[in-house]
């Protein structure tokens, strides 16, 4: 089992850094022809970053279109983002101190991610719209998420998996040496289910990550009378003219 | 620019006249959803607008401007190679692809959906129909598991679909001012049009319209010489109206201004008046301008089929007018596509602008005044003159309406005027309290970046799609109807030529008289003080 687990979470980390990283190259490459910022929009870098950081920090438009929405996927992002920073502990030793600090809150966020997601996971049944939009992997997306959240939270507070343990086994992948995983049922779900999502993520419609940085309505300064865009394809039409 | 009938602010109207097409079977008499009482999400009826069937392009309109006649053999795998092509060429495309959660937040954000209860009109699910093939033929998942990510083969019913659906997108961009990564539907339904045109499935009204464009020189076809006896008949019934000799020069050599407007200004109601208020705020101002035979057209369908070389080629002839006129400052009339492409686009395409270095951009540069913004809007040079104290108005002159005004869509979320973002809703605004005393606003929920779609924008303004207009067109009449009751509003001014020519039209459908819209410049026209001697 040490083995496959090992083996799975080089692969899956091969799978997400390498599977990520090609699509922020392809998103790169591809260039947006036009100006298309939705206005209004700011008409400074400055301001197209502040938008930037609105919009994925707050989740601006999201609040304008639907309080409900909002408020679960905020929870929901929040929680994972407090969740993971606090998994880091796993992977440093030393643990950084801001870390440390989180722990407790991390602890709690724990609620807030599984409360998120649940609340994401009951529109998609009770809400005849979201329902008539929602794909079977939509609805696997939200089980992969909620199973993880689930069993993390029952080896915090149900059964205890040894920690110090699982810390040895993730410090000693990152210097290429296989230590012993617990053997724990919960561990190996919670562990195989992230795998999975590390794997399916470069696939999948988790890749709205990435994709928000290069959204064009978003990140463009809305400047073209003072300043021409051109992209390298469309100049090529030009040397027509 | 108008659909086929000008119509004409005549009597009241109380019961609307039904647009029959002696051609067309038979149809279920087209009626106006009642209005809500609160703005609730309507229910879906899957299919509702199934049967919205646009009028595939004749193949001489779509030879004429260099797509195939007809659906061409082996469309299947021709569709999905240009679709691979627009995704190298797209980043809009390409990124709006992978990005969508189907969180819902844009599903009851469409003017469409809420007129028809359509879900395909919900715009996560317009998307899908591109979405879904796109999985199919571009993504890992959709190859090994379609079923389970909702991937599907590109087949005629596909396609047909997406011609029925994307021809029930106005491209008002509504969903993106929500949607958390900003996904533009807009740029999702160009996309579907133009691989439809690629493999010789366009649609008729806005194929013969590009056409007449590149043969005649604007929208309507309306022919130089029919232009120049408009322009003479404007000059004496303004010199007749109020004793002012105001010009409405066409190809003046020299003059300082070039303005271009859609050519519906040439003849529908209630465009014209806005054209005549165009020249009598030149004229106030003693500014020279002219209009150009071959540039009698702001409008540029080529955005609509989001086709860059139909946009650019459209966009040129503004840019070569302007060179032979020998103009210091270009100027777009009350249109909102017109103005999101010349504000947004003409710099990229043709190099009106800064920053261009072909010849002739160059030499353009060379020639247009530096202190002037390249294009500027007609409300931007109006509003300009009345801060400079040149305009003089009888705001009494407008006392009988009570004014709203109706943010057009792409002027609203694809473009700007003024120096900051959202001065494209102050300018109107303030030029309608410097000219009338009694303005209010729409709510806050249906204005500025927020606002909706007349409904019949995006290429829809056909008799065909009639029954899609008037139901997309609730929202904005709901708001409309809020603010007549309450406040006793009876004009709805606007600045694009769609919109006027979409409510005139659907404004009897929701009980209103279709008089009760016009441009920002048509109240200019009433109030302003022209000076008699000249």
């Amino acid at each position: 089992m040490n083995l496959v687990f090992a083996l799975l979470f080089y692969a899956a980390t091969i799978i997400l850094v390498g599977g990520v990283a090609y699509r922020i190259y392809e998103y790169a490459r591809v260039p947006a022809p036009l100006k298309i910022p939705t206005t209004p929009a700011p008409t400074t870098t400055g301001g197209v970053a502040f938008r930037m950081f609105r919009e994925v920090v707050f989740f601006e438009s999201l609040f304008k279109s639907n309080l409900w929405i909002w408020a679960l996927g905020w929870l929901f992002h929040v929680g994972l983002a407090l969740v993971l920073l606090r998994h880091l502990r796993y992977f440093t030793e030393p643990v950084n101190f801001v870390i440390a600090f989180i722990q407790p809150f991390g602890m709690y966020a724990g609620f807030a991610m599984a409360a998120g997601l649940a609340g994401l996971w009951a529109r998609r049944f009770l809400v005849e719209r979201i329902r008539y939009i929602s794909t079977p992997s939509d609805h696997l997306m939200l089980a992969l998420l909620l199973g993880i959240a689930l069993t993390g939270l029952g080896m915090k507070f149900l059964m205890h998996t040894d920690v110090v343990a699982v810390k040895a086994f993730f410090l000693g992948l990152m210097v290429f040496e296989i230590n012993p995983l617990p053997a724990h049922p919960g561990l190996y779900l919670h562990l195989a289910m992230v795998a999975l999502l590390m794997i399916v993520f470069p696939l999948s419609k988790l890749l709205h990550a990435p994709g928000v940085f290069f959204s064009p309505t978003r990140n463009q300064v809305d400047n073209p009378r003072e300043t021409r865009h051109l992209a390298p394809w469309a100049a090529q039409l030009d040397s027509k003219n | 620019m108008a659909d086929e009938t000008t119509p004409v602010a005549a009597a009241p109207a109380p019961k609307p006249a039904p647009a029959a097409k002696p051609a067309a079977p038979a149809k279920p008499k087209i009626e106006a959803p009642a209005f809500r009482e609160f703005p609730t999400i309507p229910a879906l009826q899957p299919d509702a607008m199934a049967g919205s069937n646009p009028f595939v392009a004749a193949a001489n309109h779509n030879e004429a401007i260099g797509f195939p006649g007809t659906l061409v053999e082996g469309w299947e795998q021709k569709a999905v190679a240009k679709m691979g092509e627009l995704l190298g060429t797209y980043r809009s495309l390409r990124v709006y692809m992978d990005a969508c959660v189907h969180c819902g937040a844009c599903t009851d954000k469409c003017h469409y959906f809420i007129g028809t209860g359509d879900p395909k009109n919900m715009p996560v699910a317009r998307q899908e129909l591109m979405r879904s093939v796109y999985r199919r033929y571009f993504t890992l998942p959709g190859k090994l598991f379609p079923k389970l990510v909702g991937a599907r083969d590109l087949t005629k019913d596909v396609l047909d679909d997406w011609f029925r659906y994307y021809n029930q997108c106005s491209e008002c961009r509504r969903c993106s001012v929500f949607c958390p990564y900003g996904i533009d539907t807009a740029e999702v339904t160009m996309a579907a049009k133009e691989i439809m045109h690629t493999v010789g499935h366009g649609h008729k009204y806005v194929n013969e319209i590009i056409g007449k464009v590149h043969k005649i020189g604007n929208n309507l076809g309306l022919p130089g010489p029919a232009l120049e006896d408009t322009l003479l008949g404007l000059e004496e019934d303004v010199l007749e109206d109020t004793g002012a000799a105001v010009k409405y020069p066409l190809d003046m050599q020299g003059a300082e201004v070039l303005l271009v407007t859609p050519s519906a200004d040439f003849f529908a109601e209630p465009h014209v008046d806005s054209l005549i208020g165009y020249g009598k705020v030149f004229h106030a101002a003693g500014i020279s301008w002219t209009l150009s035979s071959k540039a009698s057209e702001a409008g540029n369908f080529g955005m609509f089929i989001g086709n860059y070389d139909q946009m650019k080629k459209i966009a040129m002839r503004v840019r070569e007018a302007a060179l032979e006129l020998g103009v210091k400052r270009i100027v777009v009339g009350e249109c909102g596509h017109a103005w999101r492409v010349a504000y947004a686009f003409w710099n990229t395409l043709t190099g009106v602008g800064a920053g261009a270095n072909d010849p002739f951009a160059i030499q353009l540069q060379k020639q247009l005044d530096p202190n002037y913004k390249q294009p500027s809007h007609i409300c931007e040079v109006t509003w300009d003159l009345i801060q400079a104290g040149r305009l003089k108005f009888d705001k009494e002159a407008n006392d009988h309406r009570i004014v709203t005004f109706h943010d057009s869509c792409n002027v609203a979320r694809g473009s700007r005027m003024g120096d900051y973002g959202g001065g494209q809703f102050d300018i109107p605004r303030n030029i309608i309290r410097a000219v009338a005393n009694k303005y209010v606003d729409m709510s806050e929920a249906t204005t500025r970046e927020k606002t909706f779609c007349c409904g019949g924008g995006g290429g829809l303004l056909t008799d065909e799609l009639l029954d899609l207009r008037v139901k997309g067109a609730l929202p904005r009449m709901e708001a409309l109807k809020q603010v007549a009751d309450q406040h006793g509003v009876n004009f709805m001014a606007t600045i694009c030529a769609i919109c006027k020519a979409q409510f005139t039209k659907v404004l009897p459908y929701y009980g209103f008289k279709m008089s009760m819209v016009g441009g920002v410049h048509q109240l200019v026209s009433t109030a302003i003080v022209l000076n008699n001697e000249q």
